[in-house]
């Protein structure tokens, strides 16, 4: 590999300094078939939205793994606090699950 | 009727096209600046290694009961090859690679789509297969050369520069001597005229979205569409046809 620009070893590019691989981070989402809804498959770095989008094609959809992609800025994920979870998800009331009702003979199998 | 070696020079040409960028594209596994551009190159090369497979496969029923896709890649020396000079210079900087990219896939897009209508059914199958991949390769080499051309400094000089040193080997995609002449004649081919105007079209539509431009060096390096290459095919090919020189016949 030659380069026309000689750089120390380690030497960042400070254009890029801050970012992680010099590149941004996405989520990418794929759709299956039509009909499914998209799922979160995993990230890729990318400089921008359509490279994304490629970079995306390349790395999770090699095996005819979908017909639609979406790919999101992971820092336009916003979540739940990991140290909230025991208030916010273990809280299970059995009673909103929709178990406590009869079904009448003639519906058969729901 | 054109000669049946009118159609094996000219699907050796196509071939080698593919066989020898498959080879310098492959020889970037694992050396890309990315990840996902690692698994992306592989994606390409493997493409065009596809391509080359069913041409040279095509072209192998025509040169001998003993002639395969195997003997026609491995067992060719340098001035049997076809390709076009372009495809067989390095890889360079990443760049560089991008620019040959650019020009290969900007030229095989409306290659493909008009070869896709050939009279031979064989032919017109490979091609058509094969244009969809090659639309994909064009979004991704001319979203790269828009973004570098487009982006830092550093990276606008550097894709300046893969321009520049690759232009003149573009028109050798575009030679054509009697071979295609006789196909087309013959009905089996069909016209190539439009090709090279597309080519421009898209090549320059792309240099201006990524702020770039040809250099102004009219000098253009022709010949390998008749086997006379630059140095770099003669490296190549012992790397490529090592295996098979020394185990021929090895299958696993």
């Amino acid at each position: 590999m030659s380069y026309d620009v000689p750089r120390e070893e380690n030497e960042v590019d400070p254009e890029f300094a801050g970012t992680q691989n010099g590149f941004p981070l996405w989520e990418v989402f794929v759709r299956a078939q039509r009909g499914l809804n998209h799922v979160h498959v995993g990230s890729v770095h990318a400089a921008d939205a359509q490279s994304a989008t490629q970079a995306a094609r390349d790395v999770y959809t090699r095996r005819a793994e979908g017909v639609s992609l979406w790919v999101v800025a992971s820092e336009h994920i916003h979540a739940s606090d990991p140290d909230a979870q025991g208030d916010w998800f273990n809280d299970s009331k059995p009673y909103r699950h929709p178990t406590f009702y009869e079904i009448p003979e003639e519906i058969g199998h729901m | 009727m054109a000669d049946p070696h009118e159609l094996y020079t000219f699907l050796l040409r196509v071939g080698d096209d593919n066989l020898i960028l498959a080879q310098r594209l492959g020889e970037l596994v694992s050396w890309m600046p990315e990840l996902e551009e690692d698994i992306a190159v592989a994606n390409v090369a493997l493409d065009h290694l596809g391509q080359a497979r069913n041409v040279l496969t095509y072209a192998a029923r025509m040169a001998g009961p003993d002639a395969s896709e195997d003997t026609l890649a491995m067992e060719r020396s340098e001035r049997e090859f076809l390709n076009a000079v372009l495809v067989e210079q390095p890889n360079g900087d990443f760049g560089q690679t991008m620019a040959r990219q650019l020009f290969v896939d900007a030229y095989q897009v409306p290659f493909y789509e008009a070869l896709a209508t050939s009279s031979d059914d064989t032919v017109a199958g490979i091609a058509a297969k094969a244009v969809k991949e090659a639309r994909y390769h064009l979004a991704r080499s001319s979203n790269w050369v828009v973004v570098l051309g487009d982006g830092t400094d550093e990276s606008h000089q550097r894709m300046q520069a893969g321009i520049d040193a690759m232009w003149r080997y573009t028109a050798d995609l575009f030679f054509t001597d009697e071979t295609e002449e006789a196909l087309q004649q013959a009905g089996i081919l069909p016209s190539f005229d439009n090709i090279r105007g597309t080519f421009d079209d898209t090549v320059s539509s792309v240099l201006a979205r990524g702020l770039l431009a040809l250099p102004e060096d009219p000098y253009q390096r022709i010949g390998g569409r008749t086997g006379f290459h630059t140095e770099h095919l003669g490296h190549l090919l012992p790397d490529m046809q090592a295996l098979h020189r020394a185990n021929a016949g090895a299958s696993w």
